[in-house]
């Protein structure tokens, strides 16, 4: 049996992307839509008190201008989660589509709707806005004090969005034992953005009494939702279509502007109108990731057994609550897991502040809790004088652990090969001893760190997919899924276990890769590196029914029983013989004009999924220190993932050097800043935020450790996020390695590495 | 409010080997125009100020940033976008099939001007170093791909135009 | 679309004058990749331009009779980079430009652009100051000519009077004659990124390699505009080489130059990476002239 499972094919849509033929958002608008700009807050918090649209109305093309004092009065939530039906579990609904309380520089305030771009510019520019400004506030732990400015008033009489906890065993207690080395550190993780090169944008129309939105999202059916709930109207009367995407990483697993430009069509009398967010607006007025400053306590014994640990993080939500509590609470969860040890005591705050509005990001608190958790590690090494390496090995999550919450289990000894796998491709042994005890101005380092993570959302939410799959006469045929692609490889992988699902060659299997939420199976969308694993089972299962459905129909055309027929590669077999009865061609043709019994051969399933799986890795990373430039070369990089069955290898060794890349921003140039006088975004530009280009990296490696998820019938499990977990404390820690200097904030750019160099008296001015 | 008074002149330039004309307005970039005119698809905006590559053009044989370059400044010039690329039956050129086969393409939208820039560069016949094909790329951002399969796709296609072996990376 | 009230194409540099005359408001455009972007920004928004991207004749480099280099002030980057002349005399200005953001930037921008900004961290602008450029400008009088550091007047200023364009770069024999220059970019990317400092030294040596006759530094972000540092040139003069020449001259920078906080960068940062960028820019100059370090 031919198996398409496994095989590096190319990517089903390469060919339209290659040619520049892929349709994008803006590349299928009419280009006589209204073009929609939006009037940003110029202050970080106050009130707007009035809006003069006169001369803006007056510009030659302006067609509409709309403020504040306009919107429907119905807070909505945007966090591309599953809906919850329990009204305590559902988002936070903490922002109406245009705002009076403006909560961050930039904050939507009006819009000004035009026949052209440039009227548009000029007519958000002729608006004249008056605020009454209120104090502010960006820094998180400032944020959570009592005399805080209050950004959400209408939510009670503090600034924490969500407080919640861990405690196991007796912290308190167990860390009195005698002769326990206390290791303490506070790691700071920064503000950064997505940075997929197409901006979010999207474009609504009225028709036949709905309103219809094509947009550039991740999550087309959660997206359908938060519109209507914004609207206020009936569900049914949004429909949402998602074309290809130019990459989401998490921010366009929000709705964004979706909810503002239907509106404004309906205001317009359904004309086509086109929003499209510039560079600068999508830095700051999408989403960003959630900056997580964390305090870790460690109590070990001298040979490096945990004994008791505390973990406090504190979230900087900034002005709405989008996905909320969920980033920093899965960055704790992770903590008690991945070291396993008897007394911890956790609390995780989310905390609304006057910045940009964090939401997901590509590995969702992940990178944020590993930076910490990681460099802590070697911390208590370093304390101990312990080889980072054998501490790993020695006390990370062994074989056999089950997670009580999501009955996740480690199966396979995962930690372990994938270190041998990565010592192995970076010469680890070798180099770190060559690396000891340097001294010149230009020394080099090794380090490790590892990861931890899920495959999907569920107990915490819904996991379930639907799939559709309809044969056409020559036995090809198409499927629908609710999941999307968006850059990551989602449609090939899906479309390989088609292929083997239903028993026809993967030439055959042609994916419907638009989501229309009219016509596509219900699905939540593109996040939680739960895609491929989610879809397996609803694949699996749709694949089934429609060779079950293919057998009766074969068995009604050639007498055959059942029992005694297959399908396989695309023909149907008589298993008794293996004689090849008729192609699947055959058979649908006959079927489909049959003028005895003419059918129409489809199936669909919905799989809802009760299960989890880990996945697990490591990063390592070489580099050089420049002490007295203060600047640091990655020479090597190498991650090693146990991702379950490679479904297509090619793919997966993408979706892991576009991980490591966003890791490698993330640890040593990527940031968001902020005027502290104003709270104004500082560098919302490409040439400003230092996102890495191709002279920026090393060669990137990576390797697979492929143990098959048993719970997946493909043996699959997460790999979309993973792949940024680690990256940035391997660096910190090669970085510790090189100099001796703990570096315990990202990015670790010259300007920190110059203080924290000058601190150590590595340099002298 | 001053009322602007529209302004429009003729440009008459080749594109993808054709001669064209069109009477565009002076405030057009020439993304704008490539785009709304033209349906170049290939030419993506992805920041509108040179900073990220995804509209790049060749304009006389040189990469240029078609967001940062006006119109009207077309006249007389010879233009190449990445549908021009393809041969007259559909044929993909070298390098378009070096970035499918080797995985360089994810999201897509920074492939086609990162195709174009590789091809402008191979077109020199040279033989790069990694570090030089770094620089000759780097005006183009990627997040999806960490640039590896993108650099790999290039050297394939820049080895199999001198005819030599590709050296095996470890 | 760009948000300009009007587009005046010159023909000729005696339309481009004629035009600077007509709309005195109005600014005048290169390559645009810098006018453009602040256009797009609002900065500029609703600015008429007068654009001289069709002047041809000012584009190329050429060798003046009496061995000046002239660079025609529409030339891009990367002709600079790619120019004969260039490369075997002003070697250190076809590298300091062939680190301007990235290869398209270099194709678009122009010199002469990235000279009348009046911005502090130009690539090229350092190098011109360390090689004493003089700066051509063309205007209803006839041409004038003046030294580059009489040209940049305050950050964003510099000295283009009513009616003017700028038309050329020169490079004075007396600059480039048997000296060697090494150009140090300090960014937080390697590519597409602007300076955070700019270093360009460049040295002559005495015959016999073994002294310094001349050297000279300049600074981009060190301060407001361009500028030298005259101390640690003096110092160097007429010493001999050594590894405890290039410290000394590196710290003797910190002298002159004056950066400041900014949010890119804090100012005791850019005196520290100053001192180290001129000291390893002179070890490299003096290596490429022949000195044995």
């Amino acid at each position: 049996m031919s198996k398409s499972v496994g095989k590096s094919i190319p990517r089903v849509d390469a060919f339209e992307k290659a040619t520049g033929r892929a349709k994008y958002v803006d590349d299928l608008c009419g280009r006589d839509a209204l073009i929609i700009k939006v009037c940003r807050s110029t202050i970080a918090h106050g009130y707007v008190k009035s809006i003069d649209t006169k001369e803006a109305e007056a510009i030659c093309g302006v067609v509409k201008v709309l403020t504040c004092f306009d919107v429907p009065d119905i807070p909505f939530p945007t966090a591309g989660h599953p809906w919850s039906t329990d009204p305590s579990h559902q988002d936070i609904a903490d922002r109406k589509l245009l705002n009076q309380h403006v909560r961050y520089y930039g904050d939507d305030v009006a819009v000004v709707i035009a026949e052209n771009e440039i009227a548009a510019v000029q007519g958000v520019r002729a608006l004249k806005v008056e605020y009454e400004e209120l104090p502010f506030v960006l820094d998180v732990q400032e944020a959570m004090k009592p005399d805080a400015p209050l950004i959400h008033d209408e939510r009670g009489d503090s600034n924490i969005v969500a407080h919640t906890s861990i405690n196991n065993g007796n912290y308190e207690e167990a860390r009195k034992e005698p002769g326990l080395i206390k290791v303490e550190g506070w790691y700071d993780t920064p503000t950064v953005q997505h940075c997929h090169i197409e901006n979010h944008g999207c474009y609504a129309y009225e028709e036949a009494g709905r309103v219809v939105v094509v947009s550039s999202t991740q999550i087309p059916h959660i997206v359908r939702r938060c519109t209507a709930q914004a609207l206020g109207r009936p569900w049914g009367d949004v429909r949402i279509i998602k074309p290809y995407v130019g990459g989401g990483f998490g921010n366009k697993q929000d709705a964004l502007y979706e909810p503002l430009c239907a509106w404004c069509s309906t205001k317009v009398g359904g004309r086509l109108v086109h929003y499209e967010c510039t560079r600068e607006e999508t830095f700051v007025c999408n989403r960003v990731r959630h900056a997580i400053r964390t305090h870790i306590i460690s109590y070990v014994r001298p040979n490096g057994e945990l004994v008791a640990r505390k973990f406090e993080a504190f979230s900087n939500q900034g002005a709405y609550a989008s996905h909320g509590h969920g980033i920093v609470a899965k960055g704790m969860g992770a903590f008690p897991q991945l070291y396993p040890c008897p007394n911890v005591e956790c609390d995780a705050y989310t905390v609304y502040t006057n910045r940009p509005v964090a939401g997901a990001m590509r590995a969702y608190g992940i990178p944020q809790a590993m930076f910490a958790g990681e460099s802590h590690i070697d911390d208590i090494c370093k304390a101990i004088g312990m080889e980072p390496l054998e501490y790993r090995r020695k006390y990370l999550m062994p074989v056999g652990y089950v997670d009580n919450f999501s009955k996740n289990e480690m199966y396979y000894d995962s930690f372990n090969q994938c270190l041998d796998k990565g010592m192995k491709a970076i010469d680890y042994e070798r180099k770190l001893k060559e690396y000891q005890n340097q001294t010149g101005p230009i020394r080099r380092g090794v380090g490790v760190a590892v990861f931890w993570y899920n495959s999907g959302v569920w107990p915490i939410s819904l996991e379930s997919s639907s799939c559709r799959m309809v044969l056409n006469q020559d036995g090809s045929l198409q499927f629908q899924l609710g999941e999307t692609e968006i850059g990551q490889g989602g449609d090939t992988a899906f479309s390989q276990m088609v292929a083997d699902a239903v028993g026809v060659p993967v030439e055959d299997v042609h994916v419907v890769s638009t989501q229309d939420t009219d016509v596509c199976p219900f699905g939540t969308g593109a996040y939680a590196s739960r895609q491929s694993y989610i879809a397996s089972f609803s694949i699996k299962q749709t694949g089934q029914a429609l060779k079950e459905r293919i057998l009766e129909i074969a068995h009604e055309q050639t007498r055959m029983p059942v029992s005694s027929l297959d399908l396989v590669d695309g023909k149907i077999i008589r298993t008794t013989d293996g004689r090849v009865l008729k192609t699947l061609g055959e058979l649908a043709t006959e079927s489909l004009y049959s003028l005895e019994h003419s059918q129409h051969i489809t199936a669909e399933k919905t799989t809802q999924i009760k299960s989890n799986a880990y996945t697990f890795g490591c990063t390592f990373a070489e580099v050089e220190v420049d002490i007295p430039m203060c600047k640091v070369k990655l020479l090597n990089m190498v991650n090693v993932h146990d991702c379950g069955t490679l479904i297509n290898p090619a793919l997966a060794e993408a979706q892991v050097h576009g991980g490591m890349s966003m890791a490698i921003g993330y640890g040593l140039s990527e940031e968001l800043k902020f005027d502290e006088k104003t709270g104004r975004p500082l560098n919302n530009n490409l040439l400003d935020y230092k996102l890495s280009t191709m002279m920026d990296h090393p060669h990137l490696k990576s390797a697979f450790v492929e143990n098959p998820e048993p719970t997946s019938p493909y043996g699959v499990k997460g790999l979309g996020e993973p792949p940024a977990a680690s990256g940035a404390p391997a660096i910190r820690n090669a970085i510790f390695q090189a100099t001796g200097v703990a570096i315990d904030r990202c990015p670790m750019t010259p300007h920190v590495l110059y203080k924290e160099f000058k601190a150590a008296g590595l340099i002298e001015d | 409010m001053e009322k602007h008074v529209n302004q429009f002149q003729n440009v008459h330039f080749t594109l993808n080997g054709k001669e064209v004309e069109k009477y565009v307005d002076v405030r057009a970039s020439l993304t704008d125009m490539l785009r709304n005119d033209y349906s170049m698809t290939s030419v993506k905006k992805g920041c509108e100020v040179g900073e990220c590559g995804a509209c790049t053009v060749i304009i006389d044989g040189e990469a240029f940033n078609s967001c940062i370059y006006l119109a009207v400044w077309a006249e007389g010039k010879n233009i190449t976008t990445l549908e021009g690329l393809m041969g007259p039956n559909g044929e993909l050129s070298d390098i378009q099939q070096a970035f499918i086969d080797e995985a360089a393409i994810q999201c897509g939208f920074c492939s086609p001007g990162f195709i174009l820039s590789a091809w402008e560069i191979l077109n020199s016949g040279k033989e790069y170093t990694d570090d030089e094909l770094r620089k000759l790329l780097s005006g183009h951002l990627c997040r999806c791909t960490g640039y590896e399969n993108i650099l790999r796709a290039v050297k394939k296609t820049m080895y199999q135009r001198l005819g030599k072996e590709m050296p095996q990376e470890d | 679309m760009y948000d300009m009230k009007a587009l005046y194409e010159a023909t000729s540099v005696d339309d481009a004058v004629a035009l600077r005359i007509a709309h005195p408001e109005a600014q005048i455009i290169a390559g645009g990749s810098d006018v453009l972007v602040q256009m797009r920004e609002g900065r500029r928004a609703g600015a008429e331009l007068i654009s001289i991207q069709k002047l041809d004749e000012l584009r190329g480099v050429k060798m003046e009779e009496d061995g000046t280099i002239r660079i025609g002030s529409l030339t891009s980057f990367s002709h600079i980079t790619k120019d004969p002349i260039i490369q075997k005399h002003l070697l250190v200005l076809g590298e300091a430009v062939d680190q301007v953001g990235g290869p398209q930037i270099r194709n678009i921008g122009t010199i002469g652009g990235n000279t009348c900004n009046g911005v502090t961290s130009a690539d090229s602008a350092s190098t011109l100051f360390a090689l004493d450029a003089i700066i051509e400008l063309t205007g209803p009088n006839g041409v004038r000519r003046l030294p580059i550091q009489e040209f940049y007047i305050k950050a964003g200023k510099v000295d283009i009077r009513e009616g003017e364009i700028q038309t050329g770069i020169l490079i004075p024999k007396e600059s480039y004659e048997n000296c060697c220059g090494h150009y140090v970019k300090y960014a937080m990317r390697n590519a597409m990124d602007i300076a955070t400092l700019g270093t360009s030294v460049n040295v002559r040596l005495s015959v016999d390699k073994k002294t310094v006759e001349r050297a000279r530094v300049a600074f981009g972000v060190a301060g407001p505009i361009p500028m030298r540092a005259a101390t640690a040139e003096n110092l160097a003069a007429g010493k001999p080489i050594s590894m405890e020449l290039a410290e000394a001259f590196g710290k003797a920078v910190r002298e002159d130059i004056n950066p400041r906080d900014s949010w890119r960068a804090a100012k005791d940062f850019r005196l520290h990476i100053a001192v180290e960028s001129a000291k390893r820019a002179f070890i490299e100059s003096v290596k490429l002239a022949g000195g044995d370090l």
